[in-house]
């Protein structure tokens, strides 16, 4: 029997830096893709939905006059980032499920590879983000590993950049997440 | 407006090694589908036990990923005050954080550093712990004023190196 896991175990490519990694998925790294705008414009109500769920009194979020004091105005959270970027969950005319981190679910179905987990992120913050902004994004893949066995499963680690822009073509931020899409084990 | 006075942390007041407060915090489903809507994911880990559960293979529901970003940015800046200004933050997640476990967050200074433009930075190990387990460990690159007249904020272009 070929199972979807022993498909991914024999797959090789021929970049000898890469073995393990099909010559396909090789050809996508470090390339640009997705380029999209924000589906809303930063908005203050979210912002506060954000300061609440954690319990962030921080006043620059709360008072008008401190932020003008300290950031000239309004600004998010710097941590909201990829809130700016994440389609809605139905949008009218949408035929299909629109999804974050896109590059991201690719692999899970190049690998056929039907659970994933973050384990890693970095975000790097640049200039802030204010009610208002439009928000540009771009995924670029980085890496991506040879089959790899944890206990959640067997499959792949991948990091994945996405790199901010704001409507003046400031650079706001970039966040490099570490997947690891898998499959479960069956039970013995 | 606020009349009270803003608290702020220089650089001058920290130290390598000085501890933060520890936050504890009782974790509930509430707090992590709150949490989990609040930074637009709508996966169904976040908020269907089910899911989590049978597919995913997981205890419960968990926090999701923007969320304990969001978690480390209010513990660090309750710290800082709001001229604290983050620069970078790297966590990796060692395990999940279900309802019903208790988070506890702990952090030390670890570095200090003015940078060649003349702007302030503390270096932060933070921990997220639960029953003494590390959940998600974290490292914070954060600007604090390097003077009463100093603003983190204020910077921009390449007097901004985070």
């Amino acid at each position: 029997m070929t199972t979807a896991e022993n498909r991914d175990e024999t797959e090789h490519g021929s970049n000898p830096e890469m073995p393990e990694v099909p010559d396909d998925v090789v050809a996508l790294i470090g390339a640009i893709q997705y380029e999209v705008a924000g589906d809303f414009p930063v908005e203050q109500g979210y912002i506060w939905t954000s300061c609440s769920s954690v319990e962030n009194a921080n006043p620059l979020f709360w008072d008008i006059a401190v932020a003008d004091q300290i950031t000239d105005g309004p600004i998010a959270p710097p941590t909201m980032l990829s809130v700016w970027f994440r389609p809605h969950n139905w949008a009218p005319g949408r035929t299909d499920v629109a999804l974050p981190l896109q590059v991201h679910f690719d692999l899970k179905q190049r690998f056929d590879l039907p659970e994933a987990v973050m384990s890693d992120n970095t975000i790097v913050f640049y200039e802030p983000v204010r009610p208002g902004d439009r928000l540009r994004t771009h995924q670029i893949l980085r890496s991506v590993t040879g089959p790899k066995t944890t206990k959640l499963g067997s499959g792949r680690f991948w990091v994945i950049d996405v790199e901010y822009h704001n409507q003046r073509d400031e650079l706001v931020g970039v966040e490099s997440y570490t997947g690891f899409g898998y499959r479960r084990e069956e039970p013995a | 407006m606020s009349d009270t006075p803003i608290a702020n942390r220089v650089i001058a007041d920290v130290a390598i090694g000085d501890a933060l407060p520890t936050l504890s915090y009782d974790v509930t489903a509430s707090t992590i589908v709150l949490g989990a809507l609040a930074a637009r994911d709508w996966r169904p880990m976040h908020h269907d036990y089910d899911f989590a559960v049978n597919r995913n293979g997981t205890q419960d529901i968990f926090l999701n990923t923007p969320n304990q970003a969001a978690w480390f940015e209010r513990y660090v800046t309750d710290w800082t005050g709001p001229m604290g200004r983050l620069g970078r933050m790297t966590f990796r997640m060692k395990g999940s954080v279900f309802p019903r476990d208790t988070m506890v967050l702990n952090a030390n200074v670890t570095a200090i550093a003015i940078d060649e433009t003349g702007c302030g930075w503390t270096e932060l190990m933070v921990s997220l712990s639960v029953n003494d387990q590390l959940k998600t460990d974290c490292t914070v690159r954060v600007a604090l004023p390097t003077s009463v007249n100093d603003n983190p904020w204020r910077r921009t272009g390449d007097q901004w190196t985070p």
